[in-house]
């Protein structure tokens, strides 16, 4: 058997492993009857209905001649690690050190996704937007953000 | 005369200074957003969306709305000057309206987008204010069985006109659908799927999955493409007026477009792509003027028509979020979100108990067009210099303002980590050929889907034959397999290829 398009492929199982992950969990709330729906009774439908449509993509991926074979293509790991991984650290950092000090290390660890990285540019980038966003969300919006770390603010 | 009385208190409460302000403001940022690629108005929508805590219900969705249809003026200037469609709806208007730029004709181009915009926003508007009323007292002749009926309706719609494969499209809604049952049962109180995270029994935050799938997501395909080279000429632009000749063939397109566009705006799953395309097809298919420019030479109707369609489908797509509560498309979502937000329940009872709301937007719409007419016209200059603003400086601009964003929904850091999450799996999407939009369609939907379904049932005692007993009920769903079925016809299949493959 061979996989004639790889993105539906992958797509299709994702969808089927999801699908019955639901289902799955599903159980462990009451289904009730059709009458009197528990809250196990949507998701449980839904559930196996994706894990039905996600087969289906599934078979077209392995019947359905594509030209190419929709390659999904190489990952673009620097950038998907990088990005996700600055948000996650910023999220953690943002209530301990203050907006004035994870602002910055945000801006630093994500524009080394990019192609191009000059200290200079970053740095630049790094002042405007702390003191952007000191001005429009904490001066302008009113929000409650922590702006220097606990251990100098409190 | 209730139109006119309704449309005085609408205007009353839009011209407020305050009002006129946010208007302005969200007028201009859609503009700007629309100006740059990559930056659309839901992402930019979802981005805001954290910061009108601090703002009152009517000005916070009237800024929202500006960002919406400004993004459609905004998004046709780049497609004209240098070929790149700041704004999936202004992509057809780039064929046409680059080759009148190469020409030097950028002025009329641009002229003729405008003013063509201009015109469809005010029809538009008009077009709200009368048909709102009546299908709100339609709406109160629905019982569950109905909403839930109409919601199916919804989401097929929205589906089976978006491009790409149709089951990937409905496989996404149902994912959305099942992201949505991450809550806490709303009949039971029990709560689900949230393996004993106390964060998880509210739900995810649809903001932190669109700022994630949109913002992120959309970051990381961004940067691991090649960045590529454009050519701008901006020395072109001037004589801005369109010739006599421009004019009289211009304007019989721009009403074709504004009617097709306001009727495709109010079917669900329409709005402004959908209505630009239609648009470019149905010039190609009207006999024009002797002595025409073929298309995609230059033709100046190829501009003026998707313009008013994408701009009339914009302001028309209001219409089943107002008075139903129903959004037709992924921008209206986060707008019901955003009424959520602010303690509005989106559904025909907006319209006596926020009335102020209700025809205050609408009259906003018809303010924040003439904004942008003034607006666009002779600031397209600076907004050609925005362009040359680097994606390295961009990109960390809108990691920041996500980041910031997402913290300040709950100010918890459980919010930034779920963007940060769903960054990836909207690069997987993205990777897998998945059209993000359905799933947040069926996201925001699912929760009153289940509650409607679950209620119908009760009434009924359990017996599933309600759906298609009742006759709007039944209607509903009829539509709703009709639409999957045609689409699904071979011949119509291979058009629909067709028609998006042009765009491409």
């Amino acid at each position: 058997m061979k996989i004639k398009s790889q993105k539906d492929f992958w797509s299709g199982l994702m969808f089927v492993a999801t699908g019955l992950g639901f289902a799955w969990g599903a159980q462990y709330y009451s289904f009730g009857s059709s009458a009197r729906p528990g809250p196990g009774y949507f998701p449980f439908g839904l559930g196996i209905l994706l894990a039905l449509l996600g087969a289906l993509v599934l078979f077209e991926a392995l019947t359905i001649e594509t030209e190419d074979g929709e390659p999904i293509g190489k990952w673009a790991f620097k950038p998907l690690i990088t990005i996700c991984l600055s948000i996650a650290v910023f999220g953690w950092l943002l209530p301990r050190l203050g907006m004035a000090l994870s602002l910055p290390i945000l801006i630093i660890i994500c524009s080394l996704a990019g192609d191009e990285f000059h200290w200079k540019d970053v740095l630049i980038n790094c002042i405007v937007l702390t003191i952007g966003s000191w001005a429009i969300f904490i001066i302008g919006l009113k929000l409650v953000i922590p702006l220097w770390p606990t251990f100098i603010g409190a | 005369m209730d139109l006119l009385n309704n449309l005085a208190l609408g205007f009353g409460v839009a011209l407020s200074l305050q009002n006129v302000f946010y208007a302005f403001f969200g007028a201009v940022l859609g503009t700007l957003i629309g100006v740059l690629p990559g930056l659309g108005p839901v992402a930019t929508i979802a981005m805001l969306l954290p910061s009108i805590y601090a703002l009152d219900a009517t000005p916070a969705l009237i800024m929202l709305a500006g960002i919406y249809y400004g993004a459609q003026y905004g998004g046709s200037t780049t497609a004209i000057l240098i070929n790149v469609p700041g704004e999936s709806s202004s992509v057809v208007t780039a064929i046409d309206g680059y080759q009148m730029a190469r020409q030097g004709r950028a002025g009329a181009a641009l002229a003729a987008a405008g003013l063509g915009s201009f015109f469809a926003g005010c029809v538009g508007t008009i077009i709200i204010a009368a048909f709102a009323p009546p299908l709100t007292e339609l709406a109160f002749k629905f019982g569950p069985a109905e909403y839930f009926s109409l919601m199916v309706l919804g989401l097929i719609g929205a589906v089976v006109l978006a491009s790409g494969s149709l089951i990937k499209a409905i496989s996404m809604i149902l994912l959305g659908l099942l992201l949505g049952q991450i809550n806490t049962d709303v009949i039971s109180g029990v709560p689900r799927y949230s393996f004993d995270i106390p964060e998880l029994t509210d739900g995810i935050g649809f903001v932190a999955i669109a700022m994630g799938v949109f913002g992120f997501g959309e970051i990381i395909a961004n940067l691991s493409r090649p960045a590529e080279h454009r050519e701008v000429f901006t020395k072109d632009v001037k004589g801005l007026w369109p010739t006599k000749d421009d004019f009289f063939r211009a304007w019989p397109a721009v009403l074709r477009g504004t009617s097709l566009g306001s009727i495709l705006g109010v079917l669900p799953g329409g709005g402004a792509l959908l209505a630009s395309f239609a648009a470019y097809t149905l010039e190609k298919k009207s006999p024009g003027k002797p002595g025409e420019v073929p298309f995609g030479k230059g033709n100046i109707r190829g501009v003026a028509g998707p313009e008013s369609a994408n701009n009339a489908g914009a302001q028309t797509s209001f219409i089943p979020m107002l008075t139903l509560g129903i959004p037709p498309n992924a921008v209206m979502a986060l707008m019901v979100g955003a009424m959520t937000i602010k303690g509005i329940q989106p559904g025909p009872q907006v319209m006596t108990s926020n009335p102020q709301l209700f025809w205050g937007l609408i009259a906003s719409m018809w303010v924040g067009n003439l904004m942008l007419i003034v607006l666009n016209l002779p600031l397209i200059g600076i907004w050609i210099k925005l362009l040359t603003v680097p994606y390295r400086f961009l990109f960390p601009a809108i990691v920041t303002f996500c980041g910031i964003g997402l913290y300040t929904l709950n100010n918890s850091s459980f919010d930034v980590y779920i963007g940060a999450f769903f960054g990836v799996i909207g690069y997987a999407f993205y990777k897998l050929g998945c059209e993000p939009a359905p799933l947040l369609l069926g996201f925001i939907l699912g929760p009153m889907m289940e509650e409607n379904l679950r209620r119908a049932l009760l009434l009924s005692r359990g017996d599933w034959s309600t759906f298609v007993t009742r006759p709007l009920s039944a209607g509903l769903l009829l539509a709703a397999l009709a639409m999957v079925v045609i689409v699904a016809l071979p011949s119509i299949k291979a058009k629909r290829q067709e028609a998006f493959a042009e765009a491409d």
